[in-house]
């Protein structure tokens, strides 16, 4: 019965959808405000439907009701409840409907948040996200319909869920990913409309600004979680691997923060509104083509979903109608584009053209990456792979160039700036930054690689001249503390975000190249040395747990100079229903040195493999991230983006340093 | 030219760049990306000399002949290898003759990576610059290719090798080579 209540309540919201896609648009069209106001009631009945739809599902799992094709899948008796629930989105078809939910809560958010938009430009906002719901939907109902029953003859158990996603990483992992994904439809929604009402102007970028940084926020959160998940659920030891999926949402997220500055400078000066238009179109197609990527089977991935050629006509024919129809309109309404602002080399526009333009090429060497082998076999020239020392090499430079530039672009004045004398300024700390970038890493491993040398020197050039242009901004208040609190807090999203990256950037270098990775045999009772640390099993133990048995060791970790010793336990757990051995992994979080521990396998006289890894500043990666999402959420909450006033022309004068883009 | 046409212009490249790449991506959708490109099977190994990581003397596709084998493409930077290692090493031990590729991978690591999981390769070529994998069309590791005595490419797989692909896809295989009158 629920599973039915569930599908009736899916079906109506794909009738809502059309509804919420066709009567506002037509009403836009035609200028009728009572067709106009059906989007608002609209959007929050779909939503309402389709958590009907969601919370049905979730009880079929919780109830294990097998004679849903899904839940017999992807569920078990034995799985513990949490994990029936988060099994929701565990497979293609659930995940989907998360999706489409989303798409709907964003929905309800625009509504719910809009009552400083004109009405008309709310219609056509609404409008088109129901166009896109209405394809998700369809595409759920037809090709991936999650309450389809196995009647009359159903199994007596589930499958289980895969162990890899029994995670609490897992748990969180694809929500927040997907929550980027989708927010990415709402910037999308917000150039579609501008570009039907013709009218591109700084209001559309500045009520386009906080929904992109959210989504933004949402996708950075989502990649660094899955990494996370990746390092110490699959027990490699690894963060990144350069997979397709992964490259799926690495995509958007770099086509998104390209979009972030673009926005800034397309609403503060009314520049580069092509180009933003066409990178809001890029992040929201690129989040589609992910799903394309992940859900069709044209590319080998670790974790790919089941592929289904069929599936991957439906969104490939998505894809062609969402991103054909706005590039189209785009090129249709391109002799009504101007850009007004006049700026100078030395300038805040030129920094962020540089940081648009590093951004865009980093996501071209994703993109190239990925779909360069199904190229390639297609023209007919055999098969063959990029695989990660392709990824590395171009990524390095890549990087290095943006930091380089991002320690000058935010301390510049839009229209124009004396670079010369800010560099005569800054002078003084991009030598301290180079010294201490080189001799830090020396002074604590001895050993410095280029590489990792110019990585710390960059990150520190970022966060002193962040420093300093705090420090300017007070040099003449009174009061340091209230000047502190006076500064905006887009300025404090931009500062964070930036010094977040800084902090990532010193992680990866760091843990890439001094980390020490070591495959040891150990066997009871016999102290291995590892780096500076002594390794000892002291007893094996073997254990059930709800759905599988596991061999746990106890490892005694010291450190006698350091007068230090702790216990860790890492396991191996044997999934029993779909026989499939999986990893614990033990570790000593730590941002300076993260011991982490992994069993191996069984060896022929009682011992063990054990892998045995030092991860110095691992943790800096997530913890970056982390702060870069923060900044993007303190950004959000600036005040500006809430006023009722709407500025349609940009002040040309405007040339204060106080604005910052997220 | 008006800046209107000439942005018009400008924005027709993504446009067409869209188009093209949905045709591409159309095109590869009934494509198991698994298959092996019909060039190279019942074919023999293209001609190389590799640089051997067991022996001094390099690897020739000679070297590969004499009996049905197993040519198994991986790397340590590939994580499906760790997985499938010890099944391999498990296979060497009952008698199967494998030989190894290291693809685009560092002779230490490598290595290394023996001492740990113990060695299942009869002979171990190191592919550095993965020209050798260029030719044999691998497409990611891990790949396993299944030669005949003559070796000639009779089969190839996709993926790590655990003992349901082995029960499947390779034994019957192997039993219809080695009935095959040579």
């Amino acid at each position: 019965m629920l599973a039915e209540i569930g599908h009736l309540a899916l079906i109506l919201a794909l009738c809502l959808a059309a509804v919420q896609a066709v009567v506002p648009l037509w009403g836009a069209a035609v200028n009728d405000a009572r067709l106009m106001a059906v989007a608002r009631p609209a959007a929050a009945a779909q939503f309402g439907f389709l958590l009907i739809s969601f919370v049905a599902l979730a009880l079929c799992f919780v109830n294990n009701d097998f004679t849903v094709a899904y839940v017999a899948q992807n569920s078990n008796t034995a799985l513990p409840v949490w994990y029936r629930i988060s099994a929701v989105w565990g497979g293609h078809e659930g995940s989907l409907l998360l999706w489409v939910l989303m798409i709907a809560g964003w929905g309800l958010a625009v509504a719910l948040a809009s009552r400083t938009l004109p009405l008309e430009m709310l219609a056509r906002v609404l409008g088109v996200m129901g166009l896109i719901s209405l394809g998700f939907l369809a595409f759920t109902q037809f090709t991936s319909n999650p309450f389809e029953r196995l009647l009359p003859f159903y199994p007596v158990n589930g499958r289980d869920l895969n162990p890899l996603l029994q995670d609490v990483g897992l748990i969180f992992h694809p929500p927040m990913l997907y929550m980027g994904y989708v927010g990415f439809s709402v910037a999308f929604a917000f150039v579609v409309a501008a570009l039907l009402s013709g009218r591109l102007d700084s209001a559309w970028a500045r009520w386009s600004r906080p929904w992109t940084t959210a989504a933004w926020c949402f996708l950075t959160l989502g990649i660094s979680l899955g990494s996370f998940w990746a390092y110490y659920e699959l027990g490699w030891g690894g963060w990144w691997f350069w997979d397709p999926v992964e490259n799926a949402s690495f995509m958007p997220w770099l086509a998104g923060t390209a979009l972030m500055h673009s926005l800034a400078a397309t609403e503060k000066r009314g520049v580069f509104r092509a180009w933003t238009v066409l990178l809001a179109i890029s992040a929201f197609s690129l989040s589609i083509l992910g799903t394309f990527l992940v859900r069709s089977g044209v590319l080998t991935s670790v974790h790919a979903f089941a592929s289904d050629p069929e599936r991957g006509l439906f969104i490939l024919a998505l894809l062609a109608v969402v991103t054909g129809s706005a590039l189209l309109l785009l090129l249709f309404r391109a002799h009504t584009i101007r850009s007004t602002g006049r700026f100078e080399l030395a300038s805040r526009e030129t920094f962020l053209l540089w940081n648009n333009l590093l951004l865009v090429g980093a996501c071209a060497v994703v993109f190239v990456g990925t779909l360069f082998p199904l190229a390639v076999d297609i023209l007919g020239f055999g098969k063959l792979s990029v695989g990660p020392p392709y990824f590395n090499t171009l990524f390095a430079p890549l990087t290095i160039i943006l930091l380089a530039f991002l320690g000058v672009g935010p301390l510049l004045r839009w229209k124009r700036h004396d670079l010369k004398g800010l560099l005569r300024t800054l002078a003084p700390l991009a030598v301290l930054a180079m010294v201490a970038g080189f001799v830090l890493p020396y002074w604590f491993t001895g050993s410095v690689p280029l590489l990792v040398g110019l990585s710390v020197a960059l990150s520190l050039w970022v966060g002193f001249t962040a420093l300093y242009d705090i420090a300017d901004k007070l040099r003449n208040k009174r009061n340091k503390l209230r000047g502190l609190a006076g500064l905006s807090r887009s300025y404090w999203g931009m500062t964070l975000g930036h010094l977040g990256l800084a902090v990532m950037v010193v992680g990866v270098a760091v843990t890439s190249y001094y980390s020490v990775e070591r495959d040891v045999r150990m066997a009871l009772n016999e102290p291995l040395d590892v780096g500076p640390y002594q390794f000892e099993l002291l007893r094996l133990r073997d254990y059930q747990g709800p759905n599988y048995t596991s061999t746990q060791g106890i490892i005694r970790v010291s450190n006698p100079a350091e007068g230090f010793e702790t216990l860790v336990r890492p396991a191996k757990r044997m999934y029993t229903v779909q026989q499939m051995p999986m990893t614990e992994v033990a570790l000593m979080p730590s941002l300076i040195q993260e011991i982490y521990v992994a069993m191996g396998e069984p060896l022929d006289d009682g011992s063990w493999a054990v892998r045995v890894h030092y991860k110095p500043f691992v943790r800096w990666l997530w913890l970056g991230s982390l702060i870069m999402a923060l900044g993007g959420f303190i950004a959000i909450m600036d005040p500006r983006y809430r006023t009722e006033r709407v500025r349609r022309v940009v002040d040309a004068r405007a040339g204060d340093a106080d604005v910052a883009g997220a | 030219m008006s800046p209107g046409l000439k942005l018009s212009l400008l924005l027709g490249a993504p446009v067409v760049g869209f188009f093209v790449l949905l045709g591409f991506l159309a095109a590869g959708l009934g494509r198991d990306p698994s298959l092996l490109p019909s060039a190279l099977l019942d074919r023999p190994l293209p001609g190389f000399q590799e640089p051997g990581l067991l022996d001094i003397d390099p690897v020739t596709p000679a070297d590969l002949t004499g009996q049905v084998s197993l040519l198994n493409v991986w790397a340590t930077w590939c994580p499906p290898c760790r997985e499938e290692m010890p099944y391999l090493v498990a296979l060497a031990e009952s008698g199967v003759t494998i030989h190894g590729l290291a693809y685009k991978d560092d002779a230490g690591a490598v290595r290394q990576w023996l001492d740990h999981y113990g060695n299942p390769f009869r002979t171990l070529m190191n592919d550095a610059d993965g020209s050798l994998g260029l030719d044999l069309g691998v497409y990611g590791a891990p790949e396993t290719f299944l030669l005949d005595a003559e070796g000639v490419i009779r089969y190839r797989h996709v993926g790590i090798i655990d003992p349901r692909v082995w029960e499947e896809d390779f034994l019957p295989r192997i039993r219809a080579l080695e009935e095959e009158p040579s």
